[in-house]
């Protein structure tokens, strides 16, 4: 428990606005946790207010509650000064509150007309889509927001989603928009236009709640901030123009931040994964991949930056042998791996770190013991003609256990009982414990708190130290930029380009470079254009 | 000629028992919900229907409390899926044990307990005229047939151009939307199993009271509604093509029924009249054909990458905090 | 504002002076409490059963004590009792191993249809003569069953394997197909005099019962228990066997939590669901092979139409897919169909079936989430 004392900003009496949103004393309780431990909240008109935190923090919860989702154990909330009692998200959008999710609530079969009218009260019986369609459009030019309304959602790239997500809660009549972290699925470019959607906003007299746990957008963004810390506010409507980066930082982690990792320089050695103009399909049938190469080496770190939906799930699919590819071909070592099964991936020493720990990477209801051996049930020691021995695989988990510091009663447990960290563990556990050649590492440290992901980063690291050749797949620029040896773009399912960071680290170039290239342009005409302004 | 229009016209009455029960089925789908216990459903409707029109003499009065019952039977299956969340799967078989059992232990005895009065037939005027589609479409067929034909237009406006239809569809798609712009999804499903069931009442209640007339215990139904699941797979969730495919297997069992009987068959000696133990793998046809019209219809979900509602079976749990 | 938190459907306000609050269970429940909760929905069953019994005009005490009499009240009737639950643990079985890879086989009906029709081909073609050596008569009939199982599992496995045909309604179909099959076979091939049974079969073809070693042991006078009961008993133990501690069972018991976790493991789905619906396929074929050959010695229609097939679900389902709980799950249903015999009305068994089932599938719920009384105002 620290001492760090709750710093507000003091409201001299000529810039006391009215106060737009007020929650005061929100508790928010799930079975074993505490998410909201007396939370007070304001709001004004015609700001934006950033709301920080690590994962976990409890941002998403209150403002859940503050959006008719939730209903809070105890506190109380006021709406234009009037207190208000949500039953359900409907209530909180009558009352001007609405809430655009991370993972976007959209019907993907249904278009963008239909999502937007979705749950209202008009049309009333028949749905008259022509004239619909016309209205939304001129709500979406009148906000900047450019939409094809008969298109499905499945159609759409992420950010268009955005857009419809944004113009649903627009249709409503909200006038104020709570936005859980929005930047997480968008460039560099498309993160400004959005800023200058919410200001355009803004100056027509909404309000913006943004939730998120970038530091360095909220203050782009924001007027004031708020920071949670395991439940509790830490700094209550900081003025953004009187704090500083360290500052919300410590706020949020509760002590000094490192933000630089111990690596060691590298030499890598043979070039282990071999990925030639591979062309693939994702599961909708639309080109995925369109001619990607790379290749990581023996005790390298590579990672793979760009926007989330370019490419990197189908590329990891291929590499790992559950995806076939239509065109091009993946070696490991020499040997082709791609079109075979993902059996021969596990038996040639590919450890694969899926995105999806709770639906791909484990099976919830089986114990540790058995998750643990997922990879290695069919070799001896563990598995002899047929039969498993399960004393050896017990024994064997145990030692996981101990090495990797999973918390758990015991390795019988199932685990669906564990958590994100936890669970991390235990498929690190497996896959290192394979000593694999290649490791594909996908967002390896998604939902994880400081504590957890400093743990993984070291485990990688020392996977690299011992020879691995390292495939880190991630949407945390600052990760990769510190772990990798080197880092590739992707963009629509291609290489933009290729970049060596050096042991002094990532300058400021190097990650607008990155961003240039995140949003579609080559390398080349990168350098092109820098040359041509140096003449 | 004549011959052929009769088994369509014959085809066509059994045919709407199928309707009526995939549309119910149908309904159930497109909100998420997996409803197996049809069968058992469509035998309690078609046992109460019958006993009910026997006590009463009223065969409509049948028909409605036939519709009750199995819409009631209907909510265990709600209850257990939607609010205890259980395997949808197990929870609607056991629906169809339980429907099933129900009807036998209730329905001891109707058989023998005299005759019942039908439902009414009737003939429209000027459509039963036209050539060749007229007598078999719009002659003397039950009202429950009627009622059928103009089931299917209205399900399909319903579903695909109204508001209630779209917030049908919205919860059977994507769930966690419907549910974060106010509609209640707990609430549409409960419903929309109730219409299933409801509709496998009047389907077993068009069997016991209209098509063939009676209560032979299990085998009144004798797996049509299990052969309803396997249309609304086979018709991609479409009110029209669920029709389509209902009458085409009206029409094959009663062919299979009529082939065996008359003594010369296309100008030959039918060889069913004279080996009357063929008749057993004529009976096997239409339950092979659903096996094969299930293959058609997963192939096709596979081609145009659509399929089910995509919520299909699966509980909707409010999401809490996830891993 | 203390109301009520949950977002759980089921957890509406009440207004008492305590309230019910449901919460997902955080920690896995003591080792007693599932079969607590399953003999409670079982004990719930029975009323409701008795209940419903009650409005169609029978007696349920008188009901439920003949069954109690009727199935356990002496070593003959124990006999009788264990060899009605002979088919219904081998169709158990098959039902376990298949839902275990949420593969749903409700066509275990027919697979046991078509291992019956199997093992008495060999005898009624014949393939075997009459005086061939029980020794041989035996193993060959077993082969039989299992073999004509397997295919008639075969089908549906593929099926679903290649086409994802769900399996579902393909088993169900085959159900029917089958009984077509096997009853022009009874009625037109093999029959004896034109009545519904083929010819008996010959003694050699017979499984062996207590009653045969009457003479050595004259405690075994009048009891029909037959080989089919040691053939199950030691089915169930392979079973768990390959469950719980073979390669095979591992990626089975995978699938069936995580289908994608399976994959993402580099387990052959395809390969497994095949093989996992021929073992169900040839398990069921054995109990009808044991079923023919060990009771009623002939083909006929009414072993085959007695429903072992389902009955095998609900046992499979109460037994939690273990196979040796299975064993004695059978008796119990074993004891009810024997004695459900001669209830009045005739469709009661099949209705407690029913009813046991739902209880038991509805009482799940309990193991995934916990009620509490809270009173009103405290803190959580």
């Amino acid at each position: 428990m620290d001492t760090l004392e709750c710093k507000t900003t003091d409201l001299s009496g000529t810039e006391k606005a009215t106060l737009f949103v007020e929650m005061r004393g929100i508790v928010k309780y799930f079975p074993g946790v505490l998410a909201n431990d007396h939370v007070d909240f304001e709001l004004r008109h015609g700001e934006i207010h950033a709301l920080l935190g690590e994962n976990g923090a409890g941002k998403s919860t209150l403002m859940n509650v503050l959006a008719g989702l939730y209903r809070p154990e105890s506190g109380v909330i006021l709406v234009k000064g009037n207190e208000v009692n949500f039953s359900s998200p409907r209530d909180a959008i009558k009352a001007g509150i609405g809430m655009i999710h991370q993972f976007f609530m959209l019907v993907p079969s249904q278009t963008v007309t239909e999502n937007i009218l979705l749950g209202l009260d008009t049309p009333r019986f028949r749905l008259q889509l022509h004239e619909y369609d016309r209205v939304v459009v001129d709500l979406g030019e009148r906000f900047g927001l450019k939409v094809e309304p008969r298109a499905k959602i499945w159609q759409l790239s992420v950010g268009e989603q955005q857009r419809v997500e944004i113009l649903k809660m627009l249709y409503r009549g909200t006038d104020i928009l709570i936005m859980d972290e929005p930047t997480a699925v968008l460039a560099p470019q498309e993160i400004e236009d959005l800023f200058k959607t919410l200001r355009t906003m803004v100056a027509e007299g909404k309000s913006v709640i943004f939730i998120s746990h970038k530091l360095h957008e909220a203050m782009d963004i924001a007027d004031r901030v708020t920071v949670l810390r395991k439940g509790r506010v830490t700094a209550a409507g900081l003025d953004v123009r009187k704090t500083t980066l360290p500052e919300l930082a410590r706020q949020m982690v509760g002590r000094e931040v490192i933000f630089h990792l111990d690596k060691k320089p590298g030499g890598p050695g043979e070039i282990v994964l071999e990925v030639k103009e591979v062309c693939a399909e994702n599961d909708k049938g639309l080109h995925a991949l369109n001619g990607l190469s790379l290749n990581v080496r023996a005790g390298e770190i590579v990672g793979l930056a760009g926007v989330a939906g370019n490419g990197q799930r189908e590329l990891a699919q291929v590499i790992t042998g559950l995806r076939r590819c239509t065109d091009g071909c993946v070696k490991l070592n020499g040997e082709v791996i791609c079109n075979r099964s993902a059996l021969i991936g596990i038996q040639r020493g590919v450890a694969h770190i899926p995105e999806d720990r709770t639906g791909v990477g484990t099976a919830p209801n089986l114990s540790v013991t058995d998750n643990v051996i997922m990879k290695q049930y069919r070799r001896p020691p563990i598995a002899r003609h047929g039969l498993l021995n399960m004393q050896v695989a017990t024994k064997f988990a145990n030692e996981l256990k101990e090495s990797y510091d999973i918390i758990v009663p015991n390795v019988e447990t199932p685990v669906r009982l564990l958590s994100g960290g936890n669970l991390q563990r235990v498929i690190l556990a497996r896959e290192i414990s394979g000593q694999p050649s290649l490791m594909v590492a996908v967002q390896p440290t998604r939902g994880l708190d400081v504590g957890a992901i400093e743990g993984v980063h070291r485990l990688l690291l020392a996977q690299r130290e011992s020879g691995a050749a390292i495939l880190l797949i991630s949407e945390e620029l600052e990760e990769l930029l510190s772990l990798s040896d080197r880092l590739y773009v992707i963009y629509e399912g291609r290489i933009m380009g290729e970049m060596k960071i050096g042991a002094e680290g990532s300058t400021p170039e190097m990650v607008d470079t990155v961003g240039l290239m995140m949003t579609g342009t080559l390398l080349e005409q990168i350098h092109k254009g820098e040359a041509e302004r140096n003449v | 000629m004549e011959a052929i229009i009769n088994i369509l016209q014959a085809g066509v009455a059994s045919g709407t028992v199928l309707l009526f029960a995939a549309m119910g089925e149908l309904f159930a789908e497109r909100s998420g919900v997996l409803n197996l216990g049809v069968e058992g459903m469509m035998l309690v409707g078609a046992m109460s229907g019958y006993s009910v029109a026997l006590a009463t003499g009223n065969p409509w009065l049948g028909v409605l409390v036939a519709m009750l019952a199995a819409g009631l039977l209907s909510q265990i299956h709600a209850f257990i899926a939607i609010t205890l969340q259980a395997d949808q799967v197990v929870s609607g078989l056991s629906l169809t044990f339980l429907g099933a059992g129900i009807s036998l232990v209730l329905g001891e005895g109707l058989s023998k307990a005299g005759t019942v009065s039908l439902l009414p037939v009737a003939s429209i005027p000027l459509l039963s005229q036209i050539p060749f589609l007229g007598p078999i479409f719009f002659k003397e067929q039950s009202y429950l047939v009627y009622i059928g034909y103009l089931f299917v237009p209205l399900a399909w406006y319903y579903i695909n151009r109204t508001r209630p239809g779209m917030h049908l569809r919205s919860v059977g798609e994507y769930p966690a939307a419907a549910d974060a712009l106010g509609i209640n999804v707990f609430r549409l499903r409960y419903f929309y199993v109730f219409v299933g069931g409801v509709l496998a009442g009047l389907a077993g209640a068009t069997i016991s009271l209209a098509v063939s007339p009676g209560w032979f215990s299990e085998m009144t139904t004798g797996g049509q509604g299990w052969i309803a699941v396997g249309l609304v797979i086979f018709a991609q969730w479409d009110p029209i093509r669920a029709a389509i495919g209902s009458y085409a297997f009206g029409a094959l069992r009663r062919l299979i029924l009529d082939i065996q009987g008359p003594t010369m068959l296309l100008g030959m000696r039918n060889p069913f009249y004279y080996n009357p133990y063929w008749g057993f793998f004529l009976q096997m046809l239409p339950y092979a054909f659903t096996i094969i019209v299930l293959v058609i219809g997963s192939r096709e979900a596979v081609r145009k990458r659509l399929g089910s509602p995509a919520a299909l079976g699966t509980p909707y749990i409010r999401g809490e905090r996830g891993l | 504002m203390s109301e009520n938190t949950s977002s759980h459907p089921a957890a509406h306000n009440k207004r008492f002076s305590f309230i019910l609050r449901l919460e997902p269970r955080l920690e896995e429940p003591p080792r007693w409490y599932p079969a607590a909760v399953s003999f409670g929905a079982i004990l719930v069953a029975l009323v409701l059963g008795g209940i419903l019994i009650a409005i169609a005009g029978g007696d349920p005490f008188r009901s439920y004590a003949h069954i109690a009499k009727a199935s356990f009240g002496s070593i003959g009737v124990l006999s009788d009792t264990i060899v009605k639950a002979t088919p219904i643990l081998l169709t158990s079985l098959a039902c376990s191993i298949a839902f275990r890879m949420k593969l749903w086989n409700i066509g275990a009906e027919g697979q046991f249809i078509m291992g019956a029709f199997g093992a008495s081909a060999i005898v009624l073609t014949p393939i075997l003569p009459a005086d061939t050596s029980p020794w041989i008569f035996i193993p060959v009939m077993m082969l039989a069953g299992i073999l004509m199982g397997a295919i008639w599992g075969f089908i549906p496995g593929f099926l679903k394997a290649r086409f994802n045909v769900n399996e579902i309604i393909s088993t169900l179909m085959m159900n029917y197909i089958a009984i077509s099959w096997v009853n022009f076979f009874i009625f037109a091939v093999w029959t004896e005099g034109g009545f519904q049974m083929s010819h008996k079969f010959p003694e050699n073809a017979w499984l062996p019962r207590l009653l045969d070693y009457a003479k050595t042991i004259p405690a075994f006078r009048g009891l029909t228990t037959h080989l089919g009961l040691l053939i199950g008993i030691i089915a169930a133990a392979i079973l768990w066997l390959i469950i719980y501690r073979s390669r095979w069972g591992y990626e089975i018991r995978l699938f069936g939590d995580n289908p994608r976790a399976a994959q993402y493991a580099g387990i052959n789905i395809t390969r497994n669901t095949v093989l996992v619906m021929m073992l169900s396929g040839a398990l069921a074929g054995l109990g009808g092979m044991s079923e023919v050959t060990g009771m009623v010695h002939r083909l006929q229609t009414s072993p085959l139409a007695a429903g072992y097939g389902f009955t095998g679900i609900i046992v499979a389902w109460l037994a939690k897919l273990n196979p040796f709980v299975a064993i004695l799950v059978s008796i119990l249903f074993g004891a009810l169909i024997l004695a459900g015999r001669e209830i009045q009305p005739s469709g009661v068994p099949k209705m407690i079936q029913g009813v046991i089932l739902v209880c038991l599938i509805a009482s799940d719920f309990l193991m995934r989430y916990r009620i509490r009384v809270v009173r009103a105002g405290e803190e959580a």
